[in-house]
């Protein structure tokens, strides 16, 4: 789908991507970076709008710097940024944007009704967008990037400003446009935790530098820990937990228990029980990317 | 219906599901000219909201209005001639036609930059210099139709008044060339103040100063050196607002009637006039071309 060698982006002494030499295969990839690590600039590059400092790189097999326009017919694109009018509807925009892509005239109409529908937009498709919640814009900005049906769409932080309910919603949807549409996906997001569910892939990038490419399996199937914390007697829990063949570490009322599946949950509830001790806390610690520093490809 | 071209996974049964799209796509010279649609239409607020259709809409009435009496006048009187002549009628109406170019720039390329649609565009097949051709374009043809659309129904009347089509073609002709050129201009100013700005209120209002300090300056000139008797200042005076510039043009080059107190002297007057129409337009689509290759998406 998209590989790029040696892709490098200066501006004036600022380093925006370093010598980036990556493969994504087809599927959903996430693109995982904090905010500046040169996930923007990158999906600019790899959609022929900037031109890199040095370095090459296709998307569906055209050449950045040559073949832009072939790229753009074939792709769709989400930004990061506000993008639309708020003085026309869902509707009006998103056919024009299929306009703008090629689409004849009924085509474009239809494939509207048929995208709005898709992302979630119904009655209110109707009315202008400058009425739109967050929620609704961004389904719109989803939209007008899926109309003319491309090949490999991007997303620049497609969950950004978003509630929790807002959020599943949208990674749902990315979800079904990569699996049911067919459709390849490069998300970017500077969290992890949100996209390891999603994607088929993970790229980490940070100072524009490539730290990570590889599949989420590998990612999360290695060292997926549940932290618990117990009121007291941590290191008893930890022995319980050891005893019914789990991994668990404690450092005082706070333990690391390794996560095999949904049965780890029944084994610490039945452990605090067994043990008469106050549950805290019983969560599955978000990824950082320190994390991911510290735990090379294949690393525990 | 058409069947998903992606089957359900594990016999699940969706709607429609996702249909793919196998049609034509058109290139993006045919994208651009969608777009030079889409903005002329605009322009009218034809597609827009019934608030955007309300400025053109006076404007437009403004201008067909008086044509109209100019020809009942030449019914009613038994005249031999209008009493407005074409080209002085596009003269006399400026005002109007400044007032509508100043609102239809910056509500179609104010508003992409304001709202950032241009990222979206311009992640498209469209090239930069396609869409600023196809604004600009759009802007001068509905600039040229609010001309031209007055000129065609005096034409009109003069004809059904039984004035004859020997003695109202020929003026009739020049003006709409006249009028061609002072859209290309006019557009050509006004797109360019529209580009510089993403807040429309202040683009409307720097493109009517525009214009008019550019007539008034160019009237102040002209006067000034009538009555010094400096003559050919007074002629090039006129080069100044792009009204009397295509006025200039349109007599010295078409052959029309001169409605400057001092025409464009002799043939290399008429160069002049068509060598700065042109460096005008080469100079504002240079600066447009410059604008868009450093908007940021």
């Amino acid at each position: 789908m998209i590989s790029t060698a040696g892709l490098t982006k200066r501006y004036g002494t600022v380093t925006a991507v370093s010598e980036l030499t990556v493969d994504i295969p087809a599927g959903i990839t996430g693109l995982i970076g904090a905010n500046g690590a040169g996930k923007s600039t990158l999906i600019k590059m790899l959609l022929g709008l900037l031109t890199p400092t040095s370095g090459k790189a296709q998307v569906l097999g055209h050449d950045i710097g040559t073949d832009g326009v072939s790229i753009r017919e074939r792709v769709g694109y989400m930004p990061e940024h506000d993008c639309l009018p708020p003085d026309m509807s869902a509707t009006e925009f998103v056919v024009h944007m299929a306009r703008m892509s090629g689409l004849p005239r009924a085509a474009a109409r239809e494939r509207t009704a048929d995208t709005l529908r898709h992302v979630g937009l119904y009655e209110e498709r109707y009315r202008p967008i400058g009425g739109y919640s967050t929620g609704m814009k961004q389904r719109v900005k989803l939209a007008q990037a899926l109309v003319h049906d491309p090949q490999l769409i991007f997303l620049d932080e497609p969950t950004n400003g978003l509630d929790p309910s807002g959020r599943d919603e949208m990674l749902g949807l990315i979800r079904r446009i990569g699996t049911e549409f067919g459709i390849s996906v490069l998300v970017s997001s500077h969290l992890l935790g949100e996209l390891e569910r999603t994607c088929d892939h993970v790229v980490v990038i940070d100072g524009g530098q490539l730290l990570r490419a590889s599949s989420t399996a590998e990612i999360t199937a290695k060292g997926a820990v549940l932290v618990v914390e117990v009121t007291e007697r941590g290191e008893e829990v930890a022995t319980a937990l050891r005893m019914a063949g789990l991994e668990a570490v404690a450092s005082d009322d706070t333990l690391q228990v390794g996560l095999i599946d949904d049965s780890t949950y029944d084994a610490v509830i039945s452990a605090v029980t067994r043990l008469d001790v106050g549950l805290v806390r019983l969560e599955r610690p978000r990824h950082r990317m320190a994390e991911l520093f510290a735990t090379p490809a294949g690393g525990a | 219906m058409s069947t998903p071209a992606t089957p359900p996974r594990g016999g699940v049964i969706h709607d429609l599901g996702f249909r793919h799209y196998d049609g034509p796509r058109a290139g993006s010279r045919a994208i651009a000219q969608a777009l030079y649609f889409d903005t002329l239409r605009g322009a009218f607020g034809l597609g827009r909201t019934m608030k955007s259709k309300i400025m053109p809409g006076i404007l437009f009435f403004a201008m067909v209005f008086p044509a109209v009496v100019v020809t009942i006048v030449v019914g009613v009187d038994n005249r031999f001639d209008l009493p407005v002549d074409y080209n002085e009628y596009l003269l006399t109406t400026s005002a109007l036609t400044s007032l509508f170019i100043a609102g239809a720039a910056p509500a179609s390329v104010s508003r992409d930059l304001r709202f950032r649609v241009v990222a979206l565009y311009f992640s498209r097949p469209l090239q930069r210099v396609e869409y600023v051709l196809a604004k600009y374009l759009a802007l001068a043809s509905a600039l040229f139709l609010m001309m031209a659309i007055p000129l065609i129904v005096m034409y009109a009347g003069a004809l059904l008044a039984k004035l004859s089509v020997g003695s109202q073609t020929p003026n009739f002709t020049r003006a709409l060339g006249g009028a061609a050129v002072t859209a290309l201009l006019v557009a050509g100013i006004a797109v360019t103040i529209a580009a510089m700005t993403p807040r429309r209120g202040i683009g409307v209002a720097a493109i009517i100063v525009s214009l008019i300090v550019l007539a008034g300056v160019a009237g102040t000139v002209s006067q000034v050196g009538l009555e010094n008797g400096a003559r050919s200042t007074a002629a090039y005076g006129q080069l100044i607002s792009p009204y009397t510039l295509a006025a200039g043009i349109e007599h010295a080059v078409f052959g029309g009637p001169n409605q400057a107190d001092v025409p464009p002297p002799g043939a290399g007057g008429g160069l002049v006039f068509t060598l700065v129409a042109i460096a005008v337009l080469v100079a504002c689509l240079g600066v447009l071309m410059a604008r868009y290759r450093k908007v940021s998406i």
